[in-house]
C-alpha cells in the first residue's frame, strides 16, 4: 500500500486517489478554428513519460485536484501542490 | 536446425539428450539489413517469421534489450479468444485465433494451444440481455459463439459458485469454445527457431538506444551493440512505445500501466476453461502444469515498474475466492506485473508512426498475447509492402484525428 500526500488533506492511502490526466495539456481556443490534429493532440495524445512525471489527480474524498509530481518507475512521490500553486 | 518429432524425441532419449542443438544461433548484429524490428517479444518475431515465410524477406534482424519473451509476452495469463464486438476487431482477432490452431504444426514448435473454451459470465437478467446481444454480434462477425444458461454454466465449469448468497450470482455466460490458452514461452521460441532457421537473426541483449533519422527518414537504429541501418524499421515494444516514439519524435496517445497476474501452486485439475466474471474483474483458467492463473483489470496507477501491487492484488484475489470459494484456501506461487500500452479506445495501433520507414505494432494493452500471430502478419505485411493489410487498416495511428475509433473497452466486458 502506497501513501500519496494531499495538499489539503494530508498523507492517505493511494486508493483513496484518481489519476486524471498529465499536466500541462491545456484545451485549444474553441473560439478560433482547430484544426484535426490540434484537436486530436488535445483529446488523446500522452506524453508517457518514464521517470519524472508532473501529473493532475483528484484526492476523491475532498474531490480536490491538485499536482502529483513523482517518479513512473520507482513510484516514489516527490511533491504534491495544489493547482493554483507553481511548481518550486 | 533438426526437424522435431516424436521420432526425434525418441532417438534422443537414446542419447540422452545430447543431439539436440541450440533453437536458434546467437549472431552478431550485421552493419545493415533490410528490416530491422525492434523488440524480442512474441510480436517482433512473430513479425520475422512472417516476413521470411509470406513475404520471402530474409535479410531481418530482431533486436531485443534482454531475453526473448522476458517482457508481457513472458507476463500474460496465455488466454487466446476473438470474442469481440465490433466487426474490425473481430476480423483481426479471429485470424489470430485461426493463425494459433495451426502454429504448433506451422513452426514445427508445439505451442500447446489448448482449445478448453472460454466463458463471459452475466450476473443478472439485464446483463444476460447484454450476453445475448455480444452473443449476436460475434455470430454475426462469424465468430463461433453461445448461450448458456445457468445450468449449462455449471456443467462447463462445477468449480464456480453458484450460491445464491453469491454477490453477484451467475445468471448464465456467453461461451466460446475456440478460445483457450497457449504456451507463452513456447510461442515466442517457436517463432525465434523458425525465423532463425529461415536466414532472420534474432539478436538478443542489443538495446536500441536510438532512432536514426535522415531527411525525415528512419535508415536505421542506434544500439549498445554499435549502429545498425535499416531499409525499413518496426517497432514492437509494447509498454516502452512511448520511450520509443520520444526518440523518433513522433506522438503516440498511449499511457503505460503495470497489468498483474497470479498463479497458484499446482493443483489436481478442477478448472476446465477460461473463465471471466466481469463485475469482479477477474478471470481464471488452470495451467497444463495445474497452477491457477489469475489475472484482472488494470492497475490505476500509469506506471513502467515492472511489479505488482497490494490493492490490485486484493481486489483480484477477493473476487477469485468469490468466483472459486473452494479453491481459496490454495497458495499462491508467483505474482507479477508487465507494463502495458493502453489506448483511448483499447484497441490496437498497427501502421505507420508518422516517419518515413518505421511501422509501429503497439497499444495492445492488457490484449497482446492472442494477438502475437497476427500482429506479426500484418506487421510483416506492411513492412514488406509500405502499406496497410485490410484487417490492419481500421487500426492505423489515423484513427484518433478521424474519429473512427474501434472503442473495445466495453464490450469485453473487463479494462483491457
Amino acid at each position: 500500500m502506497q501513501i500519496f500526500p494531499c495538499p489539503f488533506c494530508g498523507d492517505r492511502n493511494e486508493t483513496e486517489f484518481h489519476f486524471a490526466g498529465e499536466l500541462g495539456n491545456v484545451r485549444p481556443d474553441t473560439t478560433g478554428d482547430i484544426s484535426a490534429a490540434e484537436w486530436s493532440t488535445y483529446l488523446f495524445t500522452q506524453r508517457n513519460e518514464k521517470g519524472a512525471v508532473h501529473e493532475v489527480w483528484m484526492h476523491t474524498p475532498c474531490a480536490e485536484l491538485f499536482v502529483l509530481e513523482r517518479d513512473s518507475v520507482s513510484m516514489e512521490v516527490t511533491g504534491s501542490r495544489a493547482l493554483r500553486e507553481t511548481a518550486k | 536446425m533438426s526437424h522435431y518429432s516424436a521420432w526425434s524425441v525418441f532417438l534422443e532419449g537414446l542419447r540422452a539428450g545430447k543431439g539436440w542443438g541450440k533453437a536458434w544461433r546467437s549472431p552478431k548484429p550485421k552493419s545493415a539489413y533490410d528490416v530491422v524490428i525492434i523488440g524480442g517479444g512474441g510480436h517482433g518475431l512473430a513479425t520475422a517469421y512472417y516476413l521470411t515465410k509470406n513475404h520471402g524477406v530474409k535479410n531481418v534482424a530482431v533486436l531485443e534489450k534482454g531475453w526473448l519473451g522476458g517482457g508481457n509476452t513472458g507476463r500474460n495469463t496465455t488466454a487466446i479468444r476473438s470474442n469481440y464486438f465490433y466487426p474490425e476487431s473481430a476480423a483481426l482477432y479471429d485470424k489470430s485465433v485461426q493463425l494459433y490452431e495451426g502454429l504448433s504444426r506451422d513452426l514445427n514448435y508445439n505451442v500447446m494451444f489448448s482449445q478448453r473454451g472460454m466463458i463471459v459470465c452475466a450476473h443478472s437478467e439485464p446483463e444476460m440481455e447484454m450476453a445475448a446481444r455480444q452473443c449476436n454480434a460475434m455470430q454475426l462477425n462469424g465468430v463461433d459463439a453461445e448461450m448458456l444458461d445457468a445450468d449449462q454454466v455449471r456443467r462447463f465449469e462445477p468449480a464456480l459458485n453458484f450460491s445464491p448468497s453469491m454477490r453477484y450470482p451467475i445468471h448464465g455466460a456467453v461461451l466460446q469454445k475456440r478460445a483457450g490458452t497457449g504456451r507463452q514461452d513456447a510461442v515466442a521460441w517457436g517463432f525465434a527457431r523458425a525465423a532463425d532457421a529461415a536466414g532472420g537473426d534474432i539478436i538478443q541483449n542489443c538495446e536500441v538506444t536510438d532512432l536514426i533519422i535522415e531527411g525525415g527518414r528512419c535508415t536505421g537504429v542506434n544500439t549498445s551493440a554499435g549502429e545498425i541501418k535499416a531499409g525499413v524499421v518496426g517497432a514492437a515494444v509494447a509498454g516502452h512505445s512511448s520511450v520509443l516514439a520520444q526518440m523518433g519524435g513522433y506522438e503516440l496517445p498511449i499511457t503505460s500501466y503495470v497489468l498483474q497476474a497470479f498463479v497458484s501452486e499446482p493443483i489436481k485439475p478442477v478448472l476446465n476453461g477460461v473463465t471471466l466474471c466481469p463485475p469482479f474483474g477477474t478471470y481464471a483458467s488452470q495451467s497444463d502444469k495445474g497452477g491457477l492463473v489469475i489475472g484482472g483489470g488494470l492497475d490505476r496507477v500509469p506506471s513502467y515498474g515492472q511489479r505488482g501491487n497490494m490493492p490490485m492484488q486484493e481486489a483480484v484475489l477477493s473476487a477469485f475466492c468469490e468466483m472459486f470459494p473452494s479453491l481459496a484456501k490454495v497458495k499462491l506461487l508467483r505474482h507479477w506485473g508487465g507494463i502495458v500500452d493502453v489506448t483511448p479506445d483499447s484497441s490496437p495501433i498497427i501502421g505507420p508512426s508518422g516517419v518515413e520507414g518505421l511501422y509501429l505494432n503497439c497499444g495492445w494493452g492488457t490484449g497482446g498475447f492472442k494477438a502475437i500471430p497476427v500482429g506479426g502478419y500484418l506487421l510483416a505485411y506492411l513492412l514488406a509492402t509500405g502499406s496497410h493489410h485490410s484487417l490492419s487498416r481500421p487500426f492505423g495511428l489515423d484513427r484518433f484525428e478521424t474519429g473512427r475509433l474501434i472503442d473495445e473497452a466495453a464490450s469485453s466486458g473487463i479494462a483491457h
